[in-house]
């Protein structure tokens, strides 16, 4: 058993934190924030020089052939600097459904793309009454002579107002919630019949509930096999899961370690704030909670591939129950622990409390995965 | 014991929900139902309604328009009022100031404010915390210098909610530091908003909204007989205030409206193809935050019955503020919940068709957060309890 980090992965982590420390600081972070695109091209091109948006891929399309625990360094640090580019949802999402399930037309047209940061993705799948149920896929897709026309509702599409292409899931074929009949289509976002209704999320990203109207596409952007979608789909969210786990890991270290500063920093009564047991006390549940939280994030990452579907789910669903617990916990007494300060614009950590509070519910929430979990036995 | 409403207060708690239901205006009840931003016409529109009725405040003393109610009878105002989705009581002329002014006033003084206050004619806000004073109240440093018949004041406020609505502000300065403790040496002085030096900044908070600002203060000269009470004893006027203000922190009328409101939402939600409220995970927790109000309640009419007899109110209402608060954010963290992927959006790019309904719900989570933070942070609130009921 070994926890390290490999040398390379050190290396990796290390050159991301340079990164983050000089050129991702909070002010250069806000005022992509408040940009019309509400991210940085600037960004996106370094990402790709240095090789992370090809972590996870084959190196026949120009990656590194990484696994989840590669990408843990990378999802801490863009957890830890609130990071707004569309990482988790391009590679850790759309860039999987291509690789895992994808044509060699598929693979070859859109990952060395994606990979020097040509092509952005996002994963259109969440429905109006879906929840966080990956089998309700109510949007369908009609079968014609020369390929499928799509018809419905995607909402809550992360990143889509960037993406170059969407993963759009949509029904083939059976009842709403029927795990047979989900197929995966990649979908211009610019296509004809695509139209977005695009926002700022409650954590500054950007987003778009999605309405297809007889959005034309032909047979070749269908993804795997008509109707037997959803085991990929299940396999790639899971996979996702971890990495935001791992996010969650970032931006709650940060909570933690400037949560302490303030502690020791912030006077009242003529003595630091930190010098009070109540708070002592406080400050030590954030940590252990934390501490707890990295174990089970790397064991996410480490089953995240797991051959064995069960394990995979168990793993996966008892990762994210402990981590939204922690997100929870940590973000509220971060932002409590600051008194008035915690509640402004202007300190950061009021804007990882948001993304905290909203990592707790990405891909389920608690109860979701409590479900899941008992289910697995 | 007999935890029943008597048949006059039955009749009472009717009177005052049938005059709700007919005077309190449409666009107020859906802006508070809603958590949009209440302006300050809103809040003064609210204060000369209940005026009109002879209701603008309740528990003052019935020379100036007090309505000589029990106890019990002002709970169920507060309550009625709090279900119905009226607008909160701007808290600090009426229920703050103006306290203040019957205990310590002269009566020049509560001539020139009671009435406008009462009226709904002047809003004022509250200046005690400053940058390097908030749990540590008494360390505050903004200075008022007597000079002729004149204090001038320089310094700075924060965290002074609708300052940039407020005609008047209520301070606590320092007006010496020759005392040995430094409680004392401080003073309670009004100040009109327009004075020349006075500037407001906004601060804003994470849910986007603007309710706080910063004051400052740059030689403002403010008229001696504007200080209340003794020069250099404000700290008596501070502290008997601080039990006043935490009076009002337990909510529990707004509490019960906002368990509603999550129950009609938590049926409107879906989840496995049924009513999310149908989900035995969610309700039971639904259950247990509906338990605690309920506990709440009970115990605020037990200390309200034990208030009868005249005693002040004791570090009692230091536990209404930490479970009232409490509540109040598991609420908006449920709602949070119920809404599953839809409390990520916020705001739209483009003013086209978005739910604003589920929209302002993670704001709210957010902007709850301060809840346990201000009024004294629920921390200061547990040290009051431990020192003053607990002799720790
Ligand atoms: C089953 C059992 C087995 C034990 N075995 C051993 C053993 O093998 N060897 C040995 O040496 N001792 C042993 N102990 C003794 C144990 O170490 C003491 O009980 C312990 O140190 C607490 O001391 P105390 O009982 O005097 O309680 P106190 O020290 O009087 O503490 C009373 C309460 O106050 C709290 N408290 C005390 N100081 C602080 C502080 N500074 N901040 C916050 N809270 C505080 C404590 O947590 C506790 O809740 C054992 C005790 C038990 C119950
Ligand atoms: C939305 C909002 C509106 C407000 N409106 C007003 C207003 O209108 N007028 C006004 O004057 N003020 C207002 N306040 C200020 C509020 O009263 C202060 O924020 C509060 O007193 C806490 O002070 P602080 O923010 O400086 O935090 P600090 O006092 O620095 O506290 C930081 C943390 O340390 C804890 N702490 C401090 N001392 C102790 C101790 N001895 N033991 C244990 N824990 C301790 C606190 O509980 C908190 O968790 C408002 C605040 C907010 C957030």
């Amino acid at each position: 058993m070994n926890f390290d980090y490999s040398e390379e992965q050190q290396l990796l982590a290390q050159s991301i934190r340079q990164f983050l420390t000089k050129e991702y600081t909070f002010a250069a972070r806000q005022a992509v924030i408040e940009s019309d695109q509400g991210y940085s091209e600037q960004v996106w091109a370094t990402f790709a020089e240095m090789g992370l948006l090809g972590l996870p891929f084959a190196s026949e399309v120009g990656g590194f052939g990484g696994n989840a625990v590669d990408l843990m360094p990378v999802m801490e640090a863009i957890g830890d600097g609130l990071i707004v580019e569309p990482y988790l949802a391009s590679v850790g999402l759309g860039g999987q459904f291509i690789a895992r399930g994808g044509s060699q037309a598929q693979k070859q047209e859109i990952l060395p793309a994606l990979v020097t940061g040509q092509c952005k993705l996002a994963f259109a799948q969440t429905e109006r009454e879906a929840r966080y149920n990956l089998a309700h896929v109510a949007c369908r897709a009609e079968k014609t002579e020369n390929g499928y026309t799509l018809e419905g509702e995607k909402c809550v599409v992360l990143h889509a107002p960037c993406a170059d292409k969407l993963i759009v899931s949509a029904r083939t074929a059976g009842q709403t919630t029927a795990a047979d009949g989900i197929s995966l289509f990649v979908v211009d976002r610019s296509a004809p019949g695509v139209t977005l209704t695009s926002y700022r999320t409650i954590d500054n990203l950007r987003a778009a509930d999605m309405r297809f109207a007889g959005t034309v596409v032909p047979a070749e952007a269908l993804i795997g096999q008509e109707g037997q979608a959803l085991p990929l789909i299940e396999a790639v969210v899971d996979y996702a899961t971890a990495l935001v786990c791992a996010e969650a890991i970032g931006a709650m270290q940060f909570a933690n370690d400037t949560t302490l500063e303030y502690l020791k920093t912030r006077k009242q009564f003529g003595v630091p704030i930190g010098s009070f047991q109540a708070l002592q006390h406080r400050m030590v549940d954030m940590t252990i909670i934390c501490e707890q939280a990295k174990s089970m994030a790397c064991l996410a990452c480490v089953k995240a591939d797991s051959a064995d579907a069960d394990e995979r789910r168990r793993i996966i669903s008892a990762a994210k129950i402990h981590i939204a617990d922690a997100c929870r916990h940590i973000s509220q007494e971060a932002v409590q622990l600051h008194g008035g300060m915690g509640m402004t614009e202007e300190l950061k950590v009021s804007h990882t409390f948001r993304r905290l509070t909203m990592i707790a519910q990405t891909f389920g929430d608690a109860d979701h995965h409590l479900e899941r979990f008992a289910a697995c036995g | 014991m007999d935890l029943n409403y008597s048949p006059e207060e039955t009749v009472f708690r009717d009177e005052v929900r049938a005059w709700l239901k007919d005077n309190l205006p449409d666009e107020l009840r859906d802006k508070v139902v809603n958590y949009e931003e209440l302006t300050k016409e809103d809040l003064l529109r609210w204060q000369k309604i209940t005026a009109e009725r002879g209701w603008g405040a309740p528990d003052w003393p019935e020379e100036w328009g007090g309505t000589n109610w029990t106890i019990v009878q002002r709970h169920i105002f507060e309550e009625e009022c709090g279900h119905a989705g009226c607008p909160p009581r701007i808290p600090f002329g009426v229920s703050m100031c103006a306290p203040v002014l019957h205990q310590f006033g002269t009566q020049e003084q509560k001539q020139r404010f009671l009435p406008d206050m009462y009226n709904g004619d002047v809003f004022w806000c509250q200046g005690y915390s400053e940058p390097g004073s908030g749990s540590d109240l008494a360390s505050l440093k903004t200075s008022a210098v007597r000079e002729g018949d004149s204090y001038v004041v320089n310094g700075q406020k924060i965290w002074t909610t609708w300052a940039q609505y407020a005609d008047w502000i209520f301070c606590l300065v320092r007006t010496s530091t020759d005392f040995p403790k430094r409680q004392q040496g401080i003073s309670f002085l009004l100040m009109d908003m327009n004075t020349p030096g006075i500037s407001v900044r906004p601060l804003m908070l994470m849910d986007g909204g603007h309710e706080v600002n910063e004051v400052f203060f740059d030689d403002v000269r403010v008229p001696a007989e504007n200080l209340v009470h003794e020069e250099n004893d404000g700290w008596t006027v501070a502290k008997y205030l601080l039990g006043h203000e935490r009076l009002g922190t337990g909510n529990t009328g707004a509490s019960k409206r906002e368990v509603l409101r999550l129950k009609e939402l938590a049926a409107q939600q879906h989840k496995n193809g049924k009513p999310l409220i149908d989900d035995p995970r969610f309700r039971d927790r639904l259950s247990r935050v509906e338990v605690e109000l309920m506990a709440l309640e009970i115990t605020n009419l037990r200390f309200l019955d034990q208030m009868r007899g005249g005693r002040a109110p004791g570090a009692e209402v230091s536990l209404l503020k930490i479970r009232g608060t409490e509540i109040q954010q598991a609420l908006t963290e449920l709602m949070l919940e119920a809404v599953g992927p839809f409390a990520q959006p916020f705001r739209s790019l483009h003013a086209t068709d978005f739910d604003q309904h589920t929209a302002s719900i993670a704001p709210r989570y957010c902007n709850y957060r301060k809840t346990s933070i201000y009024a004294g942070s629920n921390e200061i609130q547990r040290n009051i309890i431990s020192k003053a009921s607990l002799g720790l």
